[in-house]
C-alpha cells in the first residue's frame, strides 16, 4: 500500500545538530570574526585608490605599469599553457596507459611539487646561465661560439622554472580525473572504433576538463603570487613592483595600489575557473576501479620511459643534486649558529601558524556543522578565501590596516598621558602569523572539513544522551576523531609556512629571519652555493606533505 | 501510578513550519510503546525532543514529572537521564566495544564499570567482543552494542530511532523480538520510532501512529488494524479495500453488494455516502454465491493467497483465503462479506480527471 524509504539524517537540511537555538549565536560571531579577518585586508587594498594619488604613484604608472601588465600576461599565458601540457599528457601517460616503470612514475612525477619556485628559480639559473657547468660544458667540447644555447634570464626561462614545480597541481587533478572517469564510458569509444588518441581527445579530455581547470587555476594563483621566482630574474611583475614600492619608496599607499591592480589578475583567472566548471555533472556514477590501460611494449613503451626519466631528471634529480653539491660545498661556513637562528625562526613561525590557523579551521568547521544557514555558508567562503590573496597583497592590507590601530592607539594612550611612538602592533610577530594564518586558511580547511565530515551528526549525539557535557564532546569524541585530520592540516600550513617568502620578507619585524629571507638575500646577490643550505632544508620539509599525498594517492590506487 | 513521561500540546517546527503539531503523549514506566508513522510526518522530531536535541515552540515536556523542554527552556540532552539508539548506531569508532559501553558509566570505579560491560555483552550474547573496534563488527553485532551502550547508564527511558532500519529484512524481525526481551527483562521504558509497521507491532504494546506532525490514535495494533479510527490509518496499516455505500441507519449501510450494517453506530445522517473499510479477511470467496467477480492477481503467501478481485462496475477488492483453494487468474469467483469490525469513513473527495480538448 505504501512505500516508505527510511528517512537519512543526511537528507534532513532543517535539522539543528545541538541544542542552541537562535538566530544569531557565539558560532556566527566567531566564523562572522575570521571572514572579517580576510576581508578588512582586501578592502583596505582597495581603498588605496579613494586617497589621491602621490608622486610615487604616477612615476611608478608612468615608467613601470604598462610593463607589469605585459610581463604578468605573458607569464600567465606561458605557465597556463606549460603546465596544461605537461599536466594532462603526463598524467594520461600514468593514469590510462601502461609502460616500463609506470607505478614508479605515477608518483615520482609529484616530488616537484616539494621544490619552493625560488629555490627552483636560482637553481635553474646557477645550471644554466652563461658561467654555469651545462655551458661550461659545452664550451669545452665544442670551443666558444660553436654552440647555441637559449639564454634562461629571459620571460622564457622564468616561464620555464614556473611550469616545472606548478606542473603537479595540473598533473595530479587530471591523474585522479583520468584514473575515476567510468571503464564503461570509455570502452564504449573503443568499441565504437577509437584508438588511444581518439579516446583521449574525445571522450576522456573532455570528462576530465573541470580537474585540469581546477588544477591550473591552482598553478596561476601560485604563479601571480610569486614573488622568489621573477625576483631571482629580475622580471618586474606586479609582486616585485609592491616590493619596490614598500622598500625602495617607502610607499604603503602606492604599494596598495599596484596589490589591487594583481587582485583584479587574481579574480579574472577565479572567474574563468567558476565559469568553465558550471555546467554539466562529469561523474560517473558506474565507476569501476578496473581500468584497461593502453599497454605500450618494445621501442615505444621503453622511448616513453626514457623520455620521462629524462623529464624527471631535469624537473627533480638535477635540482636536487645541484643543491646538495652547493650546499655540501659552503657547509663549512654556512651551518653555523646563524643558520641554527633561521630554522628556529622559521619552525617557530610555522608551528605558531600551523596552531592558530588549523585552531581557526575547526571554528569554521564546527560552525558550518552546527549552524546550517546562508550567513555561515557566506562567512565561511569568505574566510577560506584568503588562499587567492597573494602574500604581497596581504602584507600591504594587514600592514595598512595595522598602522590605523596603533595611531588609534597612540592616540588613546596620548588622551590619558602616555605619550608613545612607533609601532605596536604593526611590524610584529602577530602582524606576520595573521598573514599566515589568513593565507592559509583555506589549507588547513579542507583537512578538517574532510574529517568532520566523516563523524556521523549521531555518533556526538549519542555521547550527548550518554551524559557526556558539549567540552566532554569535544575532548573525548571530535578531537580524537579528527586526530589525523588535524595533524595534516598543521603539517600543510607549517611546510606553507616556512616556504612563505613575499609577506615574511615585507612584514617580519627585526631579527626573525626565516630560512625563504636568506635564500632572498643569497640569490639577489647571485651567492648560489650560500643559499643552497637554508634551500635544500625547504626542499627537504617539502618533501614531507608531498609523501603523505604519495601515500594517499597510493592508497586510493 | 507517576508517569514518567508527560507530553503536552507539543508543537516543533522552524520558521513557519510546524513538524510537530500539537502532540500530546503519556507514558508510564515500564512500557514498552512504538511511534508510527511514514517518513517525514515528524515521529523522529518527537524523540529528538524528548532527547533535548529539539527545541519546544509551544508545549512542554515533563520527565518524572519535571519540565525539561518548553519554549525558551531546554534542559540539556547530558542532564536527562535518557537513552538513545540511533538508526546508524553511532558507535565510537575510536573506542573499542567495552570502551563504548562504558562511556556513560562515569564516577564508577573501573571494576563496578568492568562488570556493567561484562553483565550487557552477556546478555546481549556478545561476550569475548570487548576488545573488538565497532568497524570489526558486523551490523547486526554493532546494532547490538548500540542497545547494550545505551542501557548501561541505568536511563529512566530509552528512545529507539529507526534502529533496525539498516539491517537487512530476516535479521530486523529476529532483533527486534531479541531487544525487545532485552528491554523487558530489564523493565526498561522505551519508546520505539519506526515506519515499519511490523517492528512497531513487535516492539509495542501501544502504538501511536502518526501522519503530519498529530497523532491520529493511540492504541493496541488489534485496534489499530481492526478499529482504525482515520482513514489514513485504514490505508497506512495492513491492507484493505473501500466499498462505496449509503448510511441507511446508524449501523446499516446500503451497497452494491447489499446491505450490510455491523457493531459499530454512527452519528451521521441517514443518506451519508460512505466507505466502509473491509479487510481481505473480511472478503470470503464462496462459489455460488451470486455476488460475482473476476480473479486479476493473486499473491501465494504460504498459507493463504491474497487474491486481487474485480467486479463488473471496476470496484476492486482484496481476499485472502487459506492457499488450498486454488483460483486461477481471469476465473469467476462469487464472494460473501463476513465483516466482523464495521468501520464505515466518509468518502474521499473525487478528483475529476479532465480531458484535453
Amino acid at each position: 500500500m505504501h512505500e516508505i524509504t527510511p528517512d537519512l539524517p543526511a537528507v534532513r537540511p532543517d535539522r539543528k545538530a545541538g541544542p542552541s537555538t537562535g538566530r544569531f549565536n557565539r558560532w556566527h560571531l566567531a566564523s562572522g570574526a575570521l571572514a572579517l579577518l580576510v576581508a578588512v585586508p582586501l578592502m583596505v587594498v582597495f581603498s588605496g585608490w579613494l586617497q589621491p594619488s602621490t608622486e610615487v604613484w604616477s612615476h611608478l604608472a608612468e615608467t613601470l605599469l604598462s610593463r607589469l601588465f605585459i610581463n604578468t600576461i605573458k607569464l600567465v599565458l606561458g605557465v597556463g599553457l606549460g603546465v596544461v601540457l605537461l599536466g594532462v599528457s603526463l598524467a594520461w601517460l600514468t593514469a590510462r596507459c601502461d609502460f616500463p616503470g609506470r607505478r614508479l612514475f605515477d608518483w615520482m612525477l609529484m616530488l616537484p611539487l616539494a621544490i619552493p619556485a625560488y629555490v627552483m628559480a636560482f637553481v635553474a639559473i646557477g645550471l644554466l646561465d652563461f658561467a654555469g657547468p651545462v655551458q661550461s660544458a659545452l664550451r669545452d667540447w665544442l670551443g666558444v661560439g660553436n654552440y647555441w644555447f637559449p639564454q634562461i634570464r629571459s620571460t622564457g626561462g622564468v616561464i620555464f622554472v614556473m611550469v616545472l614545480v606548478l606542473y603537479p597541481y595540473v598533473y595530479m587533478l587530471a591523474r585522479t580525473a583520468f584514473l575515476t572517469q567510468g571503464r564503461s564510458t570509455l570502452e564504449a569509444a573503443q568499441t565504437l572504433g577509437y584508438g588511444p588518441v581518439g579516446v583521449f581527445w574525445r571522450v576522456a579530455l573532455p570528462m576530465a576538463r573541470p580537474a585540469i581547470v581546477a588544477g591550473t587555476s591552482l598553478a596561476l594563483m601560485e604563479t601571480l603570487a610569486d614573488f622568489g621566482t621573477v625576483a631571482t630574474f629580475n622580471y618586474d611583475t606586479f609582486t616585485t613592483a609592491i616590493y619596490k614600492a614598500w622598500f625602495g619608496f617607502f610607499s604603503l599607499q602606492a604599494a596598495s595600489q599596484l596589490a589591487s591592480l594583481l587582485l583584479l589578475f587574481v579574480f579574472l583567472s577565479l572567474m574563468t575557473e567558476r565559469f568553465t566548471r558550471s555546467r554539466g555533472d562529469y561523474h560517473d556514477t558506474m565507476r569501476s576501479a578496473l581500468t584497461t590501460r593502453f599497454s605500450f611494449q618494445g621501442w615505444r613503451g621503453w622511448g616513453i620511459t626514457t623520455l620521462l626519466g629524462l623529464f624527471f631528471a631535469i624537473a627533480f634529480i638535477a635540482p636536487f643534486i645541484q643543491l646538495c653539491l652547493w650546499a655540501f660545498a659552503a657547509i663549512s661556513e654556512e651551518l653555523d649558529a646563524r643558520y641554527l637562528g633561521l630554522l628556529y625562526h622559521t619552525l617557530l613561525l610555522g608551528l605558531l601558524a600551523a596552531l592558530v590557523t588549523t585552531a581557526c579551521a575547526l571554528v569554521i568547521g564546527f560552525s558550518r556543522r552546527y549552524q546550517r544557514d546562508r550567513l555561515t555558508a557566506l562567512t565561511a567562503t569568505i574566510a577560506t578565501l584568503g588562499y587567492a590573496l597573494p602574500g604581497s597583497v596581504l602584507a600591504v592590507g594587514i600592514m595598512i590596516a595595522l598602522t590605523q590601530a596603533d595611531n588609534l592607539i597612540h592616540a588613546m594612550l596620548a588622551s590619558v598621558g602616555s605619550a608613545t611612538t612607533g609601532q605596536i602592533l604593526g611590524g610584529s610577530v602577530f602582524a606576520l602569523v595573521l598573514a599566515y594564518v589568513i593565507r592559509f586558511m583555506a589549507v588547513a580547511h579542507g583537512p578538517v572539513e574532510t574529517g568532520l565530515s566523516r563523524i556521523k551528526r549521531s555518533v556526538p549525539e549519542a555521547a550527548r544522551t550518554l551524559g557526556a557535557t558539549p567540552r566532554h564532546v569535544l575532548t573525548k569524541i571530535y578531537l580524537p576523531l579528527l586526530r589525523p585530520g588535524l595533524f595534516t592540516a598543521m603539517l600543510l600550513v607549517l611546510v606553507d609556512t616556512m616556504k612563505e617568502m613575499p609577506a615574511t620578507l615585507l612584514m617580519r619585524p627585526f631579527g626573525w629571519d626565516t630560512l625563504a629571507v636568506r635564500i632572498y638575500e643569497m640569490t639577489s646577490e647571485g651567492e648560489w652555493e650560500r643559499a643552497a643550505l637554508p634551500a635544500i632544508t625547504l626542499v627537504m620539509v617539502g618533501l614531507l606533505p608531498v609523501i603523505l599525498l604519495v601515500r594517499k594517492t597510493l592508497q586510493d590506487r | 501510578m507517576d508517569l514518567l513521561l508527560e507530553i503536552d500540546d507539543l508543537h516543533c517546527g522552524y520558521d513557519d513550519h510546524a513538524v510537530v503539531d500539537g502532540l500530546q503523549l503519556h507514558i508510564a514506566p515500564g512500557k514498552l510503546v512504538s511511534l508510527l508513522g511514514p517518513s517525514g510526518c515528524g515521529k523522529t522530531t518527537v524523540l529528538r525532543a524528548i532527547a533535548g536535541f529539539q527545541s519546544v515552540t509551544s508545549g512542554e515536556i515533563r520527565l518524572n514529572g519535571k519540565i525539561v523542554s518548553s519554549p525558551g527552556m531546554l534542559v540539556p540532552p547530558e542532564q536527562r537521564n535518557l537513552g538513545m539508539v540511533f538508526q546508524d548506531y553511532a558507535l565510537f569508532p575510536h573506542l573499542t566495544v567495552s570502551e563504548n559501553i562504558a562511556f556513560g558509566l562515569r564516577r564508577q570505579t573501573a571494576g563496578s564499570k568492568r562488570q556493567v560491560v561484562d553483565r550487557l555483552l552477556e546478555l546481549i550474547g556478545m561476550q569475548g567482543y570487548g576488545k573488538r573496534y565497532p568497524a570489526e563488527l558486523s551490523g547486526g553485532q554493532q546494532q547490538r552494542i548500540a542497545v547494550a551502550r545505551a542501557l548501561a547508564p541505568q536511563p529512566s527511558l530509552l528512545l529507539l530511532d529507526e534502529p533496525f532500519s539498516n539491517l537487512d529484512v530476516e535479521l530486523r524481525e529476529r532483533l527486534a523480538v531479541d531487544v525487545r526481551e532485552l528491554l523487558r527483562s530489564q523493565n526498561a521504558t522505551a519508546i520505539f520510532v519506526t515506519h515499519d509497521q511490523h517492528e512497531a507491532f513487535v516492539m509495542g504494546e501501544k502504538i501511536g501512529v502518526m501522519n503530519h506532525g498529530r497523532m491520529l490514535q493511540w492504541d493496541t495494533a488489534f485496534n489499530l488494524y481492526h478499529e482504525p479510527n482515520d482513514r489514513f490509518i485504514a490505508d497506512f496499516i495492513g491492507k484493505g479495500s473501500f466499498l462505496r455505500g449509503e448510511l441507511v441507519s446508524a449501523d446499516c449501510v446500503n451497497t452494491a453488494m447489499g446491505r450490510l450494517s455491523g457493531n459499530r453506530a454512527y452519528p451521521w445522517p441517514k443518506g451519508t455516502p460512505v466507505d466502509i473499510l473491509l479487510r481481505p479477511d473480511d472478503v470470503l470467496i464462496v462459489e455460488e454465491s451470486p455476488i460475482r467477480c473476476r480473479v486479476t492477481d493473486r499473491a501465494f503467501m504460504g498459507a493463504d493467497t491474497l487474491y486481487t478481485l474485480r467486479q463488473e462496475d471496476g470496484v476492486q477488492l482484496l481476499s485472502l483465503m487459506p492457499s488450498r483453494y486454488d483460483y486461477a487468474i481471469g476465473s469467476e469467483v462469487g464472494i460473501e462479506l463476513d465483516i466482523d469490525h464495521f468501520i464505515l469513513f466518509p468518502p474521499e473527495p473525487v478528483v475529476e480527471t479532465v480531458s484535453a480538448g
